[in-house]
């Protein structure tokens, strides 16, 4: 049974009708060596990682970066590099003839010194993809005039950023992320920007339905290890909003300070 | 509105004087900055009394590095194409009244030399020529464009300045890169040291990076050729070039390069000699200045050396490099004239490995011509 946001009633995410259990994604770049993306992936449970297709080199061999990602996680090829809606839509493509599946991260820059994202080039990439039948999973300054607009034009979910990505300040864009998890019918995921778990769990308790972190991970001293503190507070941070913890109160509250004397 | 008109501004600017100016406590202000350095931050980081400070300099550009690119190093390989030449830079090797037997490669010829390189897993190419338009025309540059692509998956070019429409054209081919080299920013030695040719012209190869820009290339590098002219201003106005190209073309990925003259390498000898101090002090002050930046360092640098540069900032390395035209496979070592030592002659797999024993990934590839 689906319920809003795409949870599942265990409480699975369902992104494109495909179930997940665990609500860390992770990222393949800036890893000292590939040989940690699998028993990262282990330790943390991820079920789905992003890979740029940049990166992707199929005459590579076994050297190739997909060969390190095993077949039970989910690749999810990404279009970094692409400056516009077009290119995207090609990469996309690539991506798909190379095997990598029908999910597609959208990536759409126009900014190298920040690296925030285009987000009307990110529309328009996402309205052509969707009508392809690709799962398009959007990289998005916050915005919920997009995140609508995203959902009208067919994403699966969207991703707005905590804050520029590699930049390890975590959720800068704390209040307008909180409006789009208020208003967005799609799942959201918050991508870039998260460097420790604290803010992780946090965007999870905010209700985001899941984050995802690559360079807190991969630059870590030890990146399984890092993975899986990361899977853990994005499991707590899930539980504490299915929790619904009591309000934080600046104060110390009497229960009823103005009205108590009114009880019989 | 070009650099230009930001070199004529600074001009006036006396370097040498300020430095004298400079204290220990600028050096740490600018160091600790917490928001963008600005150009005078710049100036205290490259300055003969941050040489004091190098290690705490290596440590933040160390980490900024890390945060922004990874534990990653890029690799690259040159090919060059052709040797003629109708320039006159009197530090150069290929220099016009140089007598040689220049050569320039066929097109069949090209394809050995690329399935060559490419054999060796390189997957980024930089194709180089001499500036002789006569000899390699837009024609013969499309078509190896065109060739290149079957084997890489990204296209420099490292060829004589085109007009914008020329790099459109190659742009339209397939090639995605472009590196120029100002060689000096001071407008007085740029002039004695380029006495005649096309090249002559300063204004022309300072606003080439602008024009390759607005053509579409997604990443362009640039960078002084250190010995010329004074390298700690050289060193700072380069910088504030690709500050300059960041501000005017967003999209486009700068990075700058440090290649230096060695003693009796070219024509003339060096006039001023950087040692691997300033080198290094060069490499992070502009990573600290700009977070961001590529630091491409080629083979003239030694493999020890190189090894170092690693942790110190660096993005990108060529490797298994043949400085001459067809040196990969077409003709020998001996035959070929080549445009500069290659210090650091390990192979590309020497180089990966190496870079693997730093605790750094080797990346092959880093681009997908769309």
């Amino acid at each position: 049974m689906v319920e809003e946001n795409g949870a599942a009633a265990d409480d699975a995410l369902l992104l494109g009708g495909v179930r997940f259990t665990n609500r860390l994604l992770t990222g393949t770049g800036k890893f000292a060596s590939r040989d940690l993306i699998t028993p990262m992936l282990a330790a943390s449970g991820s079920e789905m990682i992003t890979v740029a297709l940049r990166r992707v080199d199929l005459k590579a061999g076994e050297q190739d970066i997909l060969r390190y990602i095993p077949s039970s996680v989910r690749v999810l090829p990404n279009t970094s590099g692409a400056r516009t809606a077009a290119e995207a839509v090609r990469i996309a493509k690539i991506a798909r003839e190379a095997g990598c599946g029908d999910f597609i991260k959208i990536e759409v820059i126009t900014d190298i010194k920040y690296l925030l994202p285009d987000n009307t080039e990110t529309l328009r990439a996402t309205e052509l993809l969707a009508k392809e039948g690709f799962i398009v999973l959007p990289y998005i300054m916050p915005d919920i005039t997009i995140s609508k607009q995203l959902h009208d034009a067919g994403a699966a979910a969207v991703m707005p950023l905590g804050s520029p990505i590699g930049s390890n300040q975590g959720l800068e864009m704390k209040a307008m992320i909180k409006r789009i998890i208020a208003s967005s019918k799609l799942p959201v995921v918050v991508d870039a920007g998260i460097g420790k778990p604290s803010q992780a769990a946090e965007a999870m308790e905010l209700g985001a339905d899941a984050v995802l972190v690559n360079t807190a991970i991969a630059t870590s001293n030890d990146p399984v290890m890092a993975g899986k503190a990361f899977a853990l507070a994005v499991q707590a941070g899930r539980l504490a909003r299915l929790a619904q913890l009591a309000e934080e109160k600046e104060y110390a509250e009497a229960s009823s300070p103005l009205t108590g004397f009114l009880r019989a | 509105m070009s650099f230009f008109n930001t070199i004529l501004e600074l001009e006036s600017f006396d370097v040498s004087s300020y430095f004298q100016t400079v204290t220990a406590a600028d050096v740490e202000r600018s160091l600790r900055r917490e928001e963008q350095l600005d150009q005078r931050d710049l100036l205290n980081l490259l300055s003969p009394v941050a040489q004091n400070s190098l290690e705490e300099m290596a440590q933040r550009a160390r980490r900024l590095t890390l945060q922004h690119f990874g534990r990653i190093i890029g690799l690259y390989a040159p090919i060059y194409i052709s040797d003629y030449c109708a320039n006159s830079c009197t530090y150069c090797g290929f220099h016009a009244s140089v007598k040689f037997k220049r050569t320039k490669l066929t097109l069949a010829e090209i394809e050995q030399e690329a399935a060559a390189i490419a054999a060796t897993g390189i997957r980024h190419i930089l194709v180089l020529t001499g500036e002789a338009p006569g000899k390699t025309p837009m024609s013969y540059l499309t078509d190896t464009v065109l060739l290149l692509k079957q084997y890489f998956s990204s296209i420099a070019l490292e060829i004589f300045p085109l007009d914008e429409a020329d790099y459109l054209t190659l742009c339209q081919a397939g090639a995605d890169s472009l590196t120029v080299y100002q060689e000096t920013y001071d407008r007085e030695t740029y002039k004695e040291v380029h006495p005649s040719g096309k090249k002559a012209d300063y204004a022309y190869r300072l606003a080439t990076p602008e024009r390759g820009a607005k053509a579409g290339f997604r990443a362009i590098n640039i960078g002084p050729l250190f010995g010329l002219a004074e390298p700690r201003r050289e060193a700072w106005l380069a910088a504030l070039h690709a500050r300059w190209l960041e501000q005017e073309f967003p999209d486009v990925e700068l990075s700058l390069s440090l290649p230096r003259m060695r003693k009796a390498e070219g024509a003339i000898p060096p006039r001023y000699l950087v040692e691997d101090r300033d080198f290094v002090q060069f490499m992070l002050a502009w990573r600290l200045f700009m977070p961001r930046l590529g630091i491409t360092v080629s083979t003239r640098e030694s493999a020890a050396f190189r090894d170092r540069l690693i942790q110190l900032g660096a993005t990108r390395f060529s490797s298994g490099s043949k400085t001459g035209v067809g040196e990969y496979a077409v003709r020998s070592h001996d035959e070929a004239a080549v445009q500069f030592k290659v210090t650091d002659d390990r192979s590309v797999d020497e180089v990966a490995a190496m870079i693997r024993r730093s605790g750094y990934q080797p990346v092959f590839k880093d681009w997908e011509i769309v």
